[in-house]
């Protein structure tokens, strides 16, 4: 009787219904509190990128989302760096906005939040701006998030993260060790054109008295250039919002 | 049918200790004596990739634990009923379901470990201690041993997991569970003192070196020879 295939066909049927109906309740239940571990996840990056890892590992979720809601403001603005309020119809909020998503779709048509770091409860002592990069590493996705001073030059920091790059080689890039590297670097060069920053091969080499250059990670070039691929390509997109905050605040500088 | 041959030479047996002597063996055997690593030389894929670090490996070995049990259990009870033409497939339609559970619990509630494993996490599907142990011992016998087997088999791969991730993580980040002992023994020894940490124990060829130093020590010990 086992071996007939009525019998089998019957036990595979109901061992599928019962596993997939096991699995599909499990991905409902678990689904918000998933949800709350990436958002809380995201935030952590972005928070990432101006303030140490040590500080946020110390940091309990409750206090993370409270630190991120008195200390970021965030905007979304499109390819010309003009503020985007709504898309679609649907109103729009950098936080909401699918960085993956939005990367499959054309330069012109993508949207581009930028989050901003600010003096706690007070929006208008900006400190830095940070903008999400997305890109290919040498296995699959890699993303981050990259803070600029209001100088809208240097570097503030960098949070990076990949999908599957291979560990102890182009999966370093999540090290605060290899993040530290990008901390004080210039994205433009002396005549105000964008050169980005540029990871090289080879590693070990002393790059302080170059701006546009961090030292490389050891068997992982194709990574490195992956993201340095990815910086460009958003710090391109960038440029006029970036442009347009480089203006206005040389004249906030000057009172 | 081995299996039910299997089944009733246990059925004559009057009530045994909830820990008889056998049931003990089932456990103890694979610590060292059948250990799947070291003497089966099975899940060396997962023992390679998760081991750079204490604090993933303890996550991996415990969802480790969990997975063999829960399958074994499961196909154990099922056992007289799986269709023997279909039963790897059944295997691991179970096996790939716990694990799938597994992997939703920690996005839940470890996210940064669900980072960091998913996709080691997601291997243990094919980590043929599972299915090894499914089709060796779950499918030809009860449950409770069944789970004491599989219990046995998840502690010999997890020992032998956290001990190449101790060694790793001391020599090749100098630190222990993120611990940084390195920087409080250079600190012994006066500012300018540093221990150098060796990078080659990051890489997977430090697995290497290291599960080959465990399988000898203990191949010297036990007098183990492959035949």
């Amino acid at each position: 009787m086992q071996q007939s295939n009525a019998y089998i066909i019957t036990f595979s049927v109901i061992l599928t219904v019962v596993l997939g109906l096991l699995l599909s309740g499990t991905s409902q239940v678990l689904g918000p509190l998933q949800k709350e571990a990436e958002a809380l996840d995201k935030k952590k990056q972005i928070l990432g990128a101006v303030i140490s890892g040590d500080e946020i590992a110390a940091m309990t979720p409750e206090q993370i989302n409270e630190f991120y809601a008195s200390r970021i403001a965030s905007i979304v603005v499109d390819i010309n760096g003009a503020p985007v309020s709504e898309k679609d119809g649907a109103a729009v909020t950098a936080e909401n906005v699918d960085i993956a998503k939005n990367y499959k779709m054309a330069a012109e048509d993508r949207l581009y939040p930028v989050f901003i770091f600010h003096a706690e409860g007070d929006d208008s002592a900006i400190e830095s701006y940070i903008f999400p990069v997305y890109g290919a590493g040498l296995w699959d996705a890699i993303s981050g998030f990259l803070a600029l001073d209001t100088d809208m030059n240097t570097i503030g920091g960098i949070t990076l993260s990949h999908v599957g790059e291979t560990p102890g080689l182009g999966a370093r890039i999540t090290e605060p060790g290899v993040q530290a590297r990008y901390q004080g670097k210039e994205i433009f060069d002396g005549s105000g054109d964008l050169v980005s920053v540029a990871m090289q091969k080879g590693e070990g080499k002393d790059y302080s008295s170059d701006p546009h250059m961090v030292d490389g990670m050891s068997g992982a070039t194709i990574t490195a250039n992956g993201v340095n691929a990815m910086l460009e390509n958003y710090l391109g997109a960038y440029l006029p919002f970036i442009e347009s905050k480089k203006s206005s605040d040389a004249v906030a500088a000057a009172y | 049918m081995s299996a039910e041959t299997a089944e009733k030479v246990l059925e004559k047996k009057p009530a045994e200790a909830l820990l008889s002597k056998r049931r003990k063996k089932l456990i103890s055997d694979p610590l060292v004596d059948d250990n799947p690593i070291t003497i089966q030389v099975l899940g060396i894929c997962s023992a390679l990739a998760v081991t750079t670090q204490m604090k993933p490996t303890l996550v991996m070995a415990i969802s480790v634990v969990f997975v063999i049990v829960m399958a074994n259990l499961t196909i154990s009870l099922l056992r007289n009923t799986i269709p023997t033409r279909v039963r790897i497939i059944v295997q691991l339609a179970v096996v790939a379901t716990l694990v799938t559970l597994v992997n939703e619990v920690l996005k839940a509630f470890a996210y940064d470990m669900y980072k960091e494993l998913s996709v080691f996490v997601g291997l243990i599907i094919t980590n043929c201690i599972v299915m090894g142990r499914l089709e060796a011992f779950a499918l030809g016998n009860k449950p409770y041993d069944s789970i004491l087997d599989g219990f046995g088999s998840a502690l010999g791969y997890s020992w032998i997991i956290l001990a190449v991730a101790f060694f790793r993580e001391l020599l090749g980040s100098g630190a222990i569970f993120g611990i940084p002992i390195y920087d409080y023994v250079s600190g012994l020894f006066g500012d300018d003192f540093q221990l150098a940490t060796n990078g080659l124990m990051v890489s997977p060829v430090g697995a290497f070196i290291i599960l080959g130093l465990i399988i000898w020590v203990q191949r010297t010990k036990t007098g183990y020879v492959e035949h």
